[in-house]
């Protein structure tokens, strides 16, 4: 098992390395924005030639862009250091680390209520096919796929505050100082944000089951003269979860976005409120921060899913190749 | 008990549904399992097909009765539909008796039969590769049947379990029990479902195809270890293959399936000797023997298995016969008694053009 | 030589001759296809007509609502839905209804030229990778790889900013960012046609490797491709608007769906609730109908997925005792 992580981690050196260029790349594509941009409100739109070229030297635009990948590279696996806002006198990294506890409770919250939804539902669709409450489970599986979660978190929004005055709460207090009061503020955008992922889980874990229901174990289960429960929470259950994981994992840059967007409609001070707010203030470096947190992140949770992989799966646990 | 008294003679009930009773006269084996006129079907978008189409056969306590027929002849579908593990939908068992020590299985609850399943009744898959559970261990899956069935606790299941695996000679048990199936060679997942067949001491076995995935060096093991098996347990088996030369050497009776119906039927040594159906005659015929001293040629049987939804008129066997004749072509035979112990179901006399 | 040439010629007239039947059938062989659409999957054919309906409303948007997406009319500020004005107006009296049909127009016209991108870039992508394989292969896997691990609004939202907000640019970057992540699939599809006897057949018979693509790999990796399209259609029209909701997509005054939704107008929405309403709806029923229909492609398509597990409990439905018959 430890051998299977050690080599998990070993393959994601070079994602790692790839996903550095293009996040280095992606932004660097018109440096010449930020200079201009830089001058231009920081009133140096007059300015001489000289101050242009100070400015240059002093964030290392001047030098050839592979020095600067190096320089910035260094400065990352050394220091950890994802260097400083433009405007703010802060480092990108403090800022991020600010943000990125509630980014991470709403898409956490998001996911544990998108699995508390889609699996136990996606079961019951599976073994009651065509029932009534297959029928439901399907619809309501279909119409979540249709809604654009910013629209039902508009409508969520709005709607209760023309009727009965009510707004969801924003005030975040720590968690571990007064969890309801946490809870309540992340209670209505994780739901709304599970919701819409349910949709696709439990279809998979539909087919999923569908498909495991069909195996040849399953036939000798039955054969054994076992219950329906124990062979479908037993013998099913655990086969038809290995491929659901791997959608988690799909899942999981989805879901990422989608934090970025609910937080953007419940006004929380998230990583996406950081990043859409450097957007606009063309705040290149928390824009470069952020996105490469983002995809290491979502690396992370796919590493984590690899191990769930190892717990689920005999043939992984054990292959020791 | 559909004792009919003509079932005595060359008696002929119309159609395929005939009536197929073992002579009751006299001290006749006792039987274990008494199937009448059973009827599967396959419910399709267009319609349906009839996968076992009136079969009856018996048997016999402590005898191993082969059922033989090429793929698609209904003889898994029969098999199955003994244990209702048919699934439904799109299968559904339409008519028929499976009268098991007394009861008749297909009309028992669902609980009802779950309590003979791997119980008093254990099945034996064809696919040993696919048939275990790839995420739960050997133990788990060999003491499952025991932990449902029986009141032993958890101990005297791992006892019996390590027990089962030496019976099935499987090395060094204790540390093979904690394996997963993945582990296992083909030969060893499939002595494991053996001892998983046999972990209640079930009356009858059914094992389907139970050699067929395996390595040919293994075939004879496994068959001479279920052999051994139910001869020391006194249980019955009943054995499905398409492999008559499997059958020769495990089986005491016969029962040849084609098109969900049974053609042939009778001792091994009659069906070998003196076969009387031509598709008998055509598989062992398709079969290659070493010693083949006696110069026969080896003759496949021409064409296809028939398609069960599209079947021809008459004889369903009849496109593929060389002995066809036209009253096979519009009325279809019923199962005749011969002597004792040979049936057929066939209007060519085939001791004329043999 | 000569045995070699003779083969592919062959070969070639053959593929010719079933290239002629194949498009005298083909008009036969969709309404056949409509037909079944209709028996075996309703609501599939039901997401179809949502999609004619779709696309009639955008190509026909200047006829259904001639004034324009952009009438603005400051006395007819937040009106309700009224006979005049079906969905309402918005806060510069806009009509909401001329307004969503000419977001329909915007949104397909995206959904269209976007996933015609991704799909030309999934196929290159995928093609090559899949056909030339080796280093080369494993080189663009792991960009494909790193690429991946981005989330997909991250990585718009960041182009975005980078290239400046605008209809072209949208395009251009989902038809990027889609095509990327689709060139996996059909890398797949390449790499399992790939292995048929019939390209090793073509290969021993001379056949070029352009050639082999063009007349063996393309058709057969063909199903895959459509199914991609149809569910990237509704992806597009998705993230497109998901940006415009952030005020990064297309700007305003044109209609996307998503902007109109945008935070910038909530304020109004609390008084005009059918200004959240209605693009909404319009947006969910597209995207809705567009998943229906291609769920259907896929599954006639791909029959693969057919078909229920049963209980393993037969149901026992007996017409009469044995012993009366």
């Amino acid at each position: 098992m430890s051998g299977y992580l050690l080599r998990r981690l070993l393959a994601l050196l070079p994602t790692l390395l790839v996903a550095s260029i293009i996040v280095f790349g992606v932004v660097r594509l018109v440096p010449g924005n930020v200079l201009d941009l830089m001058l231009s409100e920081n009133d140096f739109a007059s300015s001489s030639h000289e101050t242009r070229a100070q400015l240059e030297e002093a964030l290392g635009l001047d030098k050839p862009i592979y020095v600067q990948y190096l320089v910035w590279m260094k400065n990352i696996v050394l220091h950890g250091d994802l260097g400083d806002s433009l405007w703010r006198n802060t480092s990108v990294l403090s800022e991020i680390g600010e943000r990125l506890p509630i980014t991470l409770e709403l898409g956490l919250l998001s996911l544990f209520f998108a699995l508390l939804i889609a699996v136990p539902v996606g079961i019951y669709s599976a073994v009651r096919q065509e029932t009534l409450g297959d029928h439901v489970g399907r619809t309501f599986s279909i119409v979540a796929l249709a809604v654009p979660n910013f629209w039902a978190g508009t409508l969520v929004v709005i709607l209760p505050a023309m009727w009965w005055g009510w707004a969801p709460p924003n005030e975040i207090e720590p968690f571990f100082e007064s969890p309801i009061q946490n809870l309540k503020v992340f209670l209505v955008p994780s739901l709304i944000l599970g919701a819409s992922l349910s949709a696709v889980v439990m279809r998979m874990m539909r087919t999923m089951m569908l498909e495991v229901l069909r195996q040849d174990y399953v036939r000798t289960a039955w054969a054994k003269g076992l219950p329906e429960r124990t062979v479908v929470m037993r013998h099913a259950v655990k086969n038809a979860l290995i491929p659901v994981i791997t959608l988690v994992g799909i899942l999981v840059p989805i879901l990422f976005g989608g934090t970025v967007i609910i937080e953007q409609i419940f006004r929380l001070p998230g990583i996406g409120q950081l990043l859409l707010d450097a957007v606009t203030a063309r705040d290149y470096p928390i824009i470069t921060g952020v996105f490469l947190v983002a995809g290491v992140l979502v690396m992370t949770v796919n590493l984590l899913v690899d191990l769930c992989y190892g717990l689920l799966d005999p043939k992984v646990r054990f292959d020791r190749k | 008990m559909n004792t009919d008294a003509s079932g005595q003679g060359a008696a002929s009930v119309a159609g395929h549904v005939a009536d197929a009773d073992q002579p009751v006269t006299g001290e006749a084996p006792r039987t274990l399992l008494q199937v009448r006129n059973l009827r599967t079907i396959f419910r399709h978008d267009h319609g349906s097909l009839t996968a076992v189409d009136g079969v009856s056969f018996d048997v016999r306590r402590g005898e191993t009765l082969a059922i033989v027929g090429e793929s698609g002849s209904g003889k898994s579908i029969t098999a199955m539909s003994l244990l209702r593990l048919i699934p439904s939908p799109p299968g559904e068992i339409v008519d028929g008796e499976v009268e098991f020590d007394g009861r008749d299985l297909l009309e028992l609850s669902d609980e009802e039969i779950r309590q003979i399943r791997g119980n008093e009744i254990a099945m034996i898959f064809q696919e040993p590769m696919t048939s275990l559970n790839p995420v739960l261990n050997i133990a788990r899956q060999i003491g499952e049947p025991m932990e449902i069935h029986s009141r032993r606790d958890r101990d005297s299941i791992w006892k019996r379990c390590v027990d089962l695996l030496r019976q099935v000679r499987i090395p060094d048990p204790e540390r093979r029990l904690k394996a997963y199936p993945h582990q296992f060679s083909g030969g060893m997942r499939q002595r494991a479902m053996i001892a998983m067949g046999l972990a209640c001491e079930p009356k009858l076995i059914i094992a389907d195809e139970p050699t067929t995935a395996l390595d040919v060096t293994v075939q004879a093991q496994i068959l001479e270890l279920l052999k051994d098996l139910t001869r020391d347990h006194h249980s019955s088996m009943i054995l499905i293959t398409h492999d008559l030369g499997v059958v020769a050497r495990y089986a005491d009776r016969i029962n040849v399936m084609y098109a969900g119906r049974i053609v042939e039927r009778g001792t091994s040594d009659e069906i070998f000797n003196h076969p009387r159906h031509p598709y008998t005659l055509g598989l062992m015929e398709s079969v290659p023997r070493l010693n083949d001293s006696d110069g026969t040629r080896l003759r496949p049987i021409p064409g296809q298995p028939p398609d069960l939804s599209n079947l021809p008129r008459g004889c369903p066997f009849h496109p593929r016969c060389r002995f066809a004749m036209d009253k096979c072509r519009e009325a279809e035979p019923p199962l005749e008694q011969l002597s004792e112990e040979h049936w057929k179901a066939c209007w060519v006399d085939l001791d004329d053009k043999h | 030589m000569s045995n070699v040439s003779v083969g592919s010629a062959s070969v070639s007239s053959a593929n010719a001759a079933e290239q002629e039947t194949v498009s005298g059938r083909r008009r036969n062989r969709f309404m056949e296809f409509v037909g079944r659409l209709v028996r075996e999957r309703p609501l599939g054919a039901f997401g179809a007509a949502i999609c004619v309906v779709l696309i009639f409303t955008g190509v026909f948007a200047d006829v259904i609502a001639p004034e324009g997406y952009n009438a603005i009319s400051p006395l007819d500020r937040l009106k309700a839905p009224s006979w005049e004005h079906w969905f309402g107006t918005d806060q510069l009296g806009r009509d909401l209804f001329a307004r969503t049909v000419h977001g329909a127009q915007l949104s397909i016209i995206v959904a269209f030229a976007a996933t015609t991108l991704s799909i030309i870039i999934s196929a290159v992508i995928g093609i090559a990778s899949g056909y030339i394989g080796g280093r080369f292969d494993m080189t663009v896997q792991r960009f494909v790889d790193g690429w991946m691990c981005f989330p997909d609004l991250i990585i718009l939202i960041v182009a975005v900013s980078v290239l400046g907000p605008g209809t072209g640019q949208v395009i251009l970057v989902l038809g990027l960012l889609f095509g990327i992540a689709g060139s996996r699939i059909v890398r797949g599809a390449v790499l399992s046609v790939k292995e048929n006897t019939y390209v090793h057949a073509a290969q021993s018979m001379g056949a070029s490797t352009l050639r082999i693509l063009l007349r063996h790999i393309l058709p057969n990796v063909m199903a895959p491709i459509i199914v991609l399209y149809t569910t990237r259609l509704a992806a597009v029209i998705l993230a497109e608007s998901g940006l415009s909701f952030l005020g990064l997509g297309i700007p305003p005054p044109a209609p996307s769906w998503g902007g109109m939704l945008s935070l910038d107008g909530r304020t109004y929405m609390f008084q005009a609730p059918w200004l959240a309403i209605v693009p909404g709806l319009a947006l969910t029923v597209a995207v809705f109908g567009i998943n229906m229909f291609g769920d259907a492609l896929r599954d006639l398509l791909d029959p693969r997925m057919r078909g229920g597990g049963g209980r393993f409990i037969a149901r026992v439905r007996k017409r009469a005792p044995a012993s009366q018959r």
